[in-house]
């Protein structure tokens, strides 16, 4: 059995004798039931950092979005110097390391595709060296190169009518959470031993094409984590071992996500579930009287405006998908364990804390794995934060915990893995609105008059018959289901061998287990739609060549967000068939196939793409984000429209179902007093019911209103707002989108 | 108007359901706005409430519909009945009531007063539907009785009554007066009603709603005439000073 100095204090044996950082965690953590008084105020080491950090956000905004970018430098983990916040105050920095050789500046990433790379800089006004394009088109395949090369023409019709939409096909799938806090605990050399045993045992000599590919990605860790030990002594960090107190804990996990972050731009780059993790080496250090509380809140202060600082090089179009810059470093806190014991630790209000010490903020993508159960001064003081700073994001452990156990972290908005142990494979949207306008109109595309879908027969009546269209219906979503599946199969295969996440799987088990996520785009419009066809008359108004391309409905039909039951078996039966409709599909790499009800902002760009529906749904105008109800739906307030999506079984999606509401804080109680009790109330029934997933949003819609128009208040510059399963500052939305937010259900009563 | 009443089975009005009120009673609220309202306030923000119409319910469906939420409800929720005049329709309430007491659901009735009288008959259903009622939260609009008139179109004597019953039965209340710059904030008419409220044993909270003009739309869309066109909202000085007239202590 391994033992280190560095882990003396420390109990049990299991993590010692193979990597387990789980174990490691339920055999130290102490769990705090207390309140939010033991809280320090920033240090005025914090307080210089982050006003520094602030100048360089505001150039930022001020410079259209972009401060700097790298036109010379592949990103890899030892292609750059050490960066730091201002050079001037590097000794203040507690926690170091930056994606470049300064702050904000964006790296160069061609791996995922040239074209997405070069286009990231010249849209904005920067010119890459043309070498690179000689090389990642002449020398080298990158991911996006190998998948457009083999798609067929029906994957790139459904990509282009967007029916099949936000595909991670030129860029990086992300999602992928690499254990970081194995760094910490272990060091990297007993990683890489580790590593190499696997490498020894893979394969009985048979060279397998599985075999193969197992020893290429073994080989690619280890010289990942190599790596690593480069890029920290460039800082000047010796992580071979591990870390020898709360510091360096912090540090030493902050260098295995900064190795996934140099070299990976995935949409989503999780950080994962680390606050109880730290809390036992803080705690360690406390106890041992090495340092104050102060001293332990600048650590995590610091290490979360790292997470505040993570950028990449995008393009148009992925910003009108994914709005406000949103890197989903989305971190964890809360939850309860197996053996009844919450995993809250004064960590976890340490990382709540971060937004009173250094102001509300989109990064980390703050996530409270909530159940009735928890603490009651921690549902407090989460609530609390909520209603001040719009920040934190809320998932139901009691639901989660059954599936992926009490060590799983969230590896975007909102969906699980577990620790160390798995990974999911991102797999965007498919619009089902379009497809039932598909089904309608015998797959031709309402928008681009062309032949996407298969040439079913159309229906061809002038009023809608429930039992045909659902028919027809279901026979679309079979063939969608079909491309759909394959195209992600294709995409993930392509990614594994061009853009292989070598860093986050080096600290990932070698045997893992894998799901394979889907998604549904519009799911409120096809609910509400198959209720009018089926309880109202819906009248089709078709142009000169038959197509149906408006509807118009008499009568009044139940929707989906009033607790009404007709509606909402709708929406469980859609959910249903169409998980069903993915599973009878070969997933890659024998990954377990889910779906998710979620969004993030692409519900108005995908609105863009698709006409009109027959709930009433005007063409081209916005869908309602992730499992929210249609705008102007809910007509019973707001605990109805969560039953409504509380009934949505999770075992279904486990990919997540993502729910945004806003409260008009006058609505939610007089006092702050009363605002806390009521919404910590809400949460707990919504949980209770069994829901996944809740954004709280607490402010009046007038305030959005202001922002909008005075965009460069002060008070405005860190205005953050939850959205579909993250956060981002409100002046960093586009005006459609900023609309967008403004046109929903502010739930609020007179 | 008149409360709806059938031999078999009555029948409520309903205007409108909110599942989510945080303000009309204690802790997390399922609100039901009963339809049709005698007073006629020139500043009501629910005119659509006044007349026939809404929706038709048994005390059963009702219940059905309301007691799904009783997860949201915890320690101190419940149900609240507001409108619309509730009062105006008390053996469906007495009925509806029933149904949630059985289940302990906390109950309340959101009134501004005006059925009541002092009729045996009107009475003896009264005092069954307060047996059922755990809160009473009462609008007292104006305390001069003319100016009252003027205000809703009614006196406010039996408005009056109403509170004093209700002190006198234990009955815990709830007291609210909307406030109107100009019409509602009478330095003496405040300190009368502020007066009054003290000699009420019951009161478990008084509370000043500040004026709005949010309801004005609904007026127009019924093409009525709004009065108070130039009414203004209180500012928080003139909130504090009728706070401080009424007795209120923060």
């Amino acid at each position: 059995m391994t033992d280190f100095t560095q882990w003396t204090g420390f109990e049990g044996v299991l993590w010692k004798r193979e990597v387990n950082v789980r174990d490691f965690v339920q055999r130290n953590y102490t769990p705090y039931e207390g309140d939010e008084t033991f809280l320090e105020a920033p240090t005025e080491a914090t307080n210089t950092l982050w006003e520094e950090l602030k100048k360089l956000q505001k150039e930022e905004h001020s410079k259209g979005g972009i401060l700097d970018m790298d036109t010379d430098i592949v990103s890899t983990l030892t292609s750059h110097k050490p960066g730091y916040i201002n050079e001037k105050y590097k000794d203040l920095e507690k926690i170091v390391g930056l994606q470049t050789d300064k702050p904000l500046k964006r790296a160069f990433m061609p791996f995922g595709g040239i074209r997405m790379a070069e286009q990231a800089c010249t849209t904005n006004g920067y010119t890459p060296n043309p070498e690179f394009h000689k090389i990642f088109t002449e020398y080298h395949q990158t991911h996006s190169d190998a998948v457009f090369s083999v798609y067929t023409p029906e994957m790139k019709m459904c990509r282009h009518a967007h029916i099949l939409t936000g595909l991670p096909d030129t860029y990086g799938r992300g999602r992928i959470v690499g254990d970081y806090r194995r760094v910490a605990l272990y060091g990297i050399d007993f990683l890489i031993e580790e590593k190499q045993k696997d490498f020894a045992n893979c394969g009985d000599g048979t060279m397998f094409d599985n075999v193969v590919r197992n020893r290429e990605e073994l080989a690619m860790q280890i010289k990942a984590l190599k790596n690593m030990k480069k890029m920290a002594e460039s800082y000047g960090y010796d992580i071979s071992q591990p870390a020898k107190n709360a510091h360096e804990a912090v540090q030493w996990l902050y260098f295995g996500y900064l190795a996934a972050i140099k070299t990976q731009n995935g949409a989503a780059m999780s950080v994962g579930r680390i606050s109880t993790f730290l809390d036992i080496y803080i705690q360690r250090d406390l106890d041992l009287g090495l340092i104050t509380e102060a001293e332990a809140q600048e650590l995590i202060d610091h290490l979360v405006m790292k997470f505040r600082m993570v950028k990449f090089a995008r393009i148009p179009s992925y910003n009108q998908l994914f709005s406000g810059d949103p890197v989903w470093a989305t971190l964890e806190m809360g939850g309860i364990g197996m053996d009844g014991r919450p995993l809250v630790t004064k960590t976890d209000f340490r990382f709540l804390h971060t937004l009173e010490n250094m102001g509300p903020s989109p990064e980390p993508n703050l996530t409270v794995l909530y159940s009735s159960k928890l603490p009651e001064n921690f549902k407090k003081y989460s609530a609390d934060i909520s209603i001040r700073t719009s920040s934190v994001q809320y998932e139901n452990d009691d639901v989660m915990k059954p599936v992926w156990g009490d060590d799983y972290s969230i590896c975007c908005c909102v969906s699980a893995t577990q620790t160390g142990k798995e990974i999911q494979y991102f797999g965007a949207r498919v619009n089902l609105a379009k497809c039932l306008l598909y089904a309608i109109n015998g797959g031709v595309d309402e928008k681009e008059f062309t032949q996407v879908g298969p040439r079913y027969a159309p229906v061809t009546s002038e009023y809608l018959e429930y039992d045909e269209v659902l028919d027809k219906f279901k026979n679309m979503m079979t063939w969608l289901a079909g491309v759909y599946v394959n195209v992600l199969n294709l995409i993930h295969y392509m990614h594994d061998k061009y853009y292989y996440e070598a860093a986050e799987m080096a600290l990932i088990d070698t045997t893992i287990e894998r799901s394979f996520a889907t998604g549904i785009a519009g799911f409120s419009h096809v609910v509400d739609s198959l209720c009018a066809i089926k309880y109202a008359k819906v009248k089709t108004v078709r142009n000169e060549q038959g197509i149906v391309v408006d509807y118009i409905t008499e009568g009044d039909f139940p929707r989906y967000g009033n607790d009404d039951d007709r509606a909402d078996e709708m929406a469980v039966w859609l959910l249903k068939t169409f998980i069903d409709l993915v599973r009878t599909h070969h997933t890659y790499r024998d990954s377990k196939p889910s779906t998710s009800i979620l969004t993030i902002t692409s519900n108005v760009v995908y609105g863009e793409a698709t006409g009109a529906t027959p709930d009433g749904r005007k063409a081209w105008q916005p869908f309602a984000p992730g499992a929210n109800p249609s705008y102007s739906a809910e007509q019973n307030g707001l605990l109805a429209s969560l039953r409504s999506v509380a009934k949505l079984p999770y075992i279904w999606a486990l990919d997540g179902i993502s729910n945004t509401q806003t409260i008009s804080p006058d609505a939610l109680g007089h006092t702050p007093e009363e605002r806390i009790d009521n919404l910590v109330t809400v949460m707990d029934g919504y949980f209770d019911e069994g829901a996944h997933h809740l954004n709280v949003n607490v402010f009046g819609t007038e305030k959005l209103i202001d922002c909008m128009e005075h965009p460069e208040k002060e008070e405005y510059a860190n205005f953050t707002i939850r959205v579909s399963g993250y956060a981002v500052k409100f002046i960093n939305l586009t005006r459609k989108q900023q609309l967008d937010v403004i046109a929903r259900t502010c739930h609020h009563k007179l | 108007m008149t409360y709806i009443y059938d031999k078999d089975e009555i029948k409520g009005r309903v205007h409108s359901l909110e599942s989510f009120g945080l303000v009309d009673g204690p802790g997390v609220r399922f609100v039901v706005f009963m339809q049709g309202c005698a007073f006629r306030c020139k500043y009501c923000h629910n005119p659509e409430t006044w007349g026939k119409g809404g929706s038709t319910w048994t005390a059963r469906q009702l219940f059905d519909k309301v007691y799904r939420f009783k997860s949201y409800w915890r320690n101190n929720g419940g149900v609240t009945v507001s409108g619309g005049e509730p009062l105006l329709q008390m053996d469906f309430l007495t009925e509806f009531f029933t149904l949630l007491k059985a289940k302990g659901v906390h109950t309340a009735i959101d009134t501004a007063g005006q059925p009541f009288c002092s009729v045996p008959e009107w009475l003896e259903r009264f005092e069954k539907l307060m047996s059922l009622t755990d809160l009473v939260i009462l609008d007292l609009k104006e305390w001069d009785s003319n100016k009252h008139k003027l205000l809703t179109g009614m006196s406010n004597d039996n408005v009056k009554e109403l509170a004093v019953w209700l002190s006198d039965h234990g009955k815990d209340i709830w007291i609210r007066h909307v406030l109107v710059p100009g019409l509602t904030d009478a330095e003496s008419d405040l300190k009368a009603m502020g007066e009054f409220i003290n000699t009420l044993k019951t009161v478990k909270k008084a509370e000043i709603l500040p004026y709005h003009a949010l309801g004005i739309p609904k007026w127009e869309k019924l093409n009525l005439h709004y009065d108070l066109s130039d009414a203004v909202s209180p500012t928080e000085e003139q909130i504090l000073h009728a706070e401080e007239l009424l007795g209120i202590k923060k």
